[in-house]
């Protein structure tokens, strides 16, 4: 017996260096297989004032890698995300060296910020690999900052401001009339405040007031007295983010009536404002109750594994690498220069919204229908997100896409050459 | 400009300052007895605001008003008794660094538990609408939340400067050893501190909860202009921090309603600097040995 014992445990040991020299022979098979993955660099905030943002992107790009694995993936491979917050422009240049110098990314997605997208893109053009911008709005970024591997699924400024200043308009609130500005003080509300301004200017009306707001105010009593006593006929906000929210909040509490609207919205900030505190109408890119059958599907698949509807910060995510990896597919390449070629030919894409989009060669700008969206009266909100009902899409089906974006005049772009 | 509305701003910048000074009265007097700056004082102003969102639907806004402020202050009394308490004696570089680390620990907790968008809070229906003196218009809602500020730090100064407990506590922050000569233990006394000035701050956290966004950063925001009040008002001083915290208010509400408002911020620390160069202890600042 003891004999057996000896061989058995001789035996035992054996199986084991068998298992370690397997594993070894192992291991590089595992290391090919993650190598064998498609690799794409998410950036996004994920802290700060864009972080409850950038927490809707990071949920909506894990959702469109799932789906595009469990359908097969791209060219056979699997999708593999490397996520990491951008944190600031300077933090943001130096995780897309890393992600494209050593992580060997074929390319990064994400952003909100206007700046970091700057620094990513710059970094992206040195490595010649494509960036998708999902977040940033300045329309520097497809003017004068404009990189031939960047490509921008947000909608710029100047679409914002064009497609809500036809409800503008068609409420009369314009032309001959007084507008109070507030404008968030960097380089998003800057750029914005340009672009509102060419528009009001352009279309009769003329500014009551205009402040700029430190972005690290909260408190605006001081700015809605002074709102109160210069009786505007549209307060316009050039705000991002919280300070949305504690405007909306604080001006239901003063009790002031005055219409307001502005150029920069996203949904969460409606919902954070919350039933009674939000009013006004306001663009955005895309929105959770848009009746198509791709929106319909979207906003079920992500309510179920989240518990909420998507935000349309969650849109563009979803949307960025939905995109990539159908223009992968299609090429059978992962080679951004070929990929670059393709979205400039004018590839069309199934975007969610009634109409298909388009990358315009001449800046990389996704030429795509728009949204203005306007709070519901208190009596008839039923829940906490069907907060506001919408504008048909902008443009209308029978106008170009176009005719909402900036022309050649006001955004210039010749990709750096 | 009328001047009728140049009065209004510098009301309205007067009671501005006011939710500075719950923030900043707890930050001073934890810094000035136990020689800790509690970075994390901003997180417990948020936990303040979480706490009304999560126990309001069930004991209204005016149940929370009392129990949320209670939990946060209790909650204080167990970073005193096994962080703070700690640190009392070491290199101030220590718990600084400890403060950090726990106010970045309490907004990702926050961020974990509630997720990163801001959510949703109103005004309750009672203390809705607006109070019209004349032309003045000012909300209803903040005549109360300024009520509440005011009876607090009254309260405040008749604990500290009139009570038995508050001779000692103001004892204690001049000369520590001398007390403990006497015979009188400051233990007991740095942990009520610790629960008043956190308490305080738990209260700003429920009465801002209404008006402000809710979101785990919010903690981050209020606590760099609530530092710059202890810093003009001076340590150790209760009144110091009181003028202080108003002429903050009044100076960023000046800057806007002359329409510098890019400026406002900024107005602040410049107005820190001065007195820095002019009074380096700050406003009333009192001399205390063991700072100099």
């Amino acid at each position: 017996m003891s004999h057996h014992d000896e061989v058995s445990r001789r035996g035992l040991l054996k199986g084991a260096a068998g298992m370690a020299l397997l594993a070894g022979i192992g291991a590089p098979a595992i290391v090919r297989a993650q190598t064998d993955a498609i690799r794409i660099g998410h950036l996004t905030p994920r802290t700060g004032f864009l972080g409850p943002l950038g927490e809707y992107a990071v949920m909506a790009i894990d959702l469109a890698a799932e789906e595009i694995n469990a359908g097969g993936g791209v060219m056979g491979r699997k999708i593999e995300l490397l996520k990491e917050d951008s944190v600031n422009p300077q933090t943001a240049s130096t995780k897309a060296e890393r992600m494209f110098e050593r992580d060997n990314v074929t390319c990064i997605l994400g952003e909100i910020s206007s700046a970091s997208c700057l620094t990513i893109a710059q970094v992206a053009q040195r490595n010649k690999k494509i960036f998708i911008n999902t977040g940033g709005n300045s329309d520097a970024l497809r003017g004068n900052d404009c990189k031939k591997y960047m490509f921008h699924v947000e909608a710029q400024n100047s679409m914002y401001v064009k497609s809500v200043g036809r409800s503008f308009l068609r409420d009369g609130l314009v032309n001959g009339k007084n507008w109070y500005s507030l404008t968030a003080d960097y380089a998003f509300g800057h750029d914005l405040l340009k672009v509102a301004k060419r528009f009001m200017e352009g279309n009769g009306g003329k500014f009551a007031g205009d402040d700029l707001i430190p972005t690290d105010a909260t408190d605006f009593s001081s700015y809605l007295l002074k709102i109160r006593n210069a009786k505007p006929d549209l307060v316009v906000l050039n705000l991002a983010g919280n300070q949305i929210t504690n405007f909306l909040k604080q001006y239901a509490e003063f009790g002031l009536k005055f219409p307001v609207g502005g150029f920069g919205f996203d949904t969460a900030l409606a919902w954070a404002a919350g039933k009674g505190n939000f009013v006004g109408t306001w663009p955005v890119v895309w929105h959770h109750l848009i009746d198509t059958a791709g929106s319909k599907a979207f906003v079920a698949a992500f309510t179920k594994k989240y518990g909420k509807p998507p935000e349309n910060q969650a849109w563009g995510d979803y949307m960025a690498l939905k995109i990539m990896a159908q223009s992968m597919n299609e090429l059978k390449t992962t080679d951004s220069t070929k990929i670059v070629e393709h979205l400039e030919k004018g590839a069309k894409f199934d975007i969610l919204k009634t109409r298909e989009g388009y990358f315009r060669a001449q800046d990389h700008q996704l030429m795509q229908e728009m949204y203005a969206i306007t709070a519901l009266p208190a009596d008839q909100i039923k829940n906490q997100w069907d907060i506001f009902t919408s504008s048909a899409a902008v443009p209308g089906p029978n106008e170009s896409l176009e005719v909402i974006a900036s022309t050649k005049d006001e955004a210039t772009c010749n990709f750096g050459s | 400009m009328s001047t009728m509305l140049f009065a209004q701003q510098i009301l309205n910048g007067l009671l501005d300052g006011v939710y500075y000074l719950l923030i900043a009265l707890g930050l001073s007097l934890i810094f000035s007895l136990g020689g800790i700056v509690n970075l994390a004082h901003g997180a417990f102003f948020a936990i303040g605001a979480y706490l009304t969102l999560v126990i309001s639907p069930y004991v209204g806004f005016g149940g929370s008003l009392v129990l949320s402020p209670v939990a946060v202050a209790l909650f204080g009394i167990l970073i005193e008794r096994f962080l703070f308490r700690r640190f009392y004696r070491s290199d101030p570089i220590l718990s600084l660094l400890l403060t950090f680390g726990l106010a970045m620990v309490a907004e990702q907790a926050l961020r974990m538990i509630f997720g990163a968008p801001p959510l949703s809070y109103s005004i309750p229906p009672w203390l809705r609408g607006q109070v019209f003196i004349g032309d003045f218009v000012y909300s209803f809602y903040r005549t109360v939340l300024l009520g509440v500020a005011a009876s607090c730090v009254l309260a405040l100064w008749f604990l500290l400067h009139k009570t038995a407990f508050g001779r000692v506590v103001r004892a204690g922050v001049q000369n520590p050893d001398m007390v403990g000569a006497l015979g009188i233990s400051l233990e007991p006394y740095m942990a009520t501190v610790a629960a008043i000035g956190i308490g305080l701050a738990g209260l700003a956290g429920v009465l801002l909860a209404p008006i402000y966004s809710v979101h785990p950063a919010m903690g981050a925001e209020i606590i760099t202009p609530a530092f710059v009040v202890v810093v003009i008002g001076g340590l150790g001083s209760f009144w110091g921090v009181v003028v202080a915290a108003l002429l903050v208010g009044l100076v960023k509400g000046l800057m806007i309603a002359i329409g510098y408002s890019a400026a406002s911020t900024a107005a602040i620390y410049l107005l820190m600097l001065i007195v820095l160069l002019v009074r380096p202890r700050g406003l009333f600042g009192e001399r205390i040995t063991r700072f100099e």
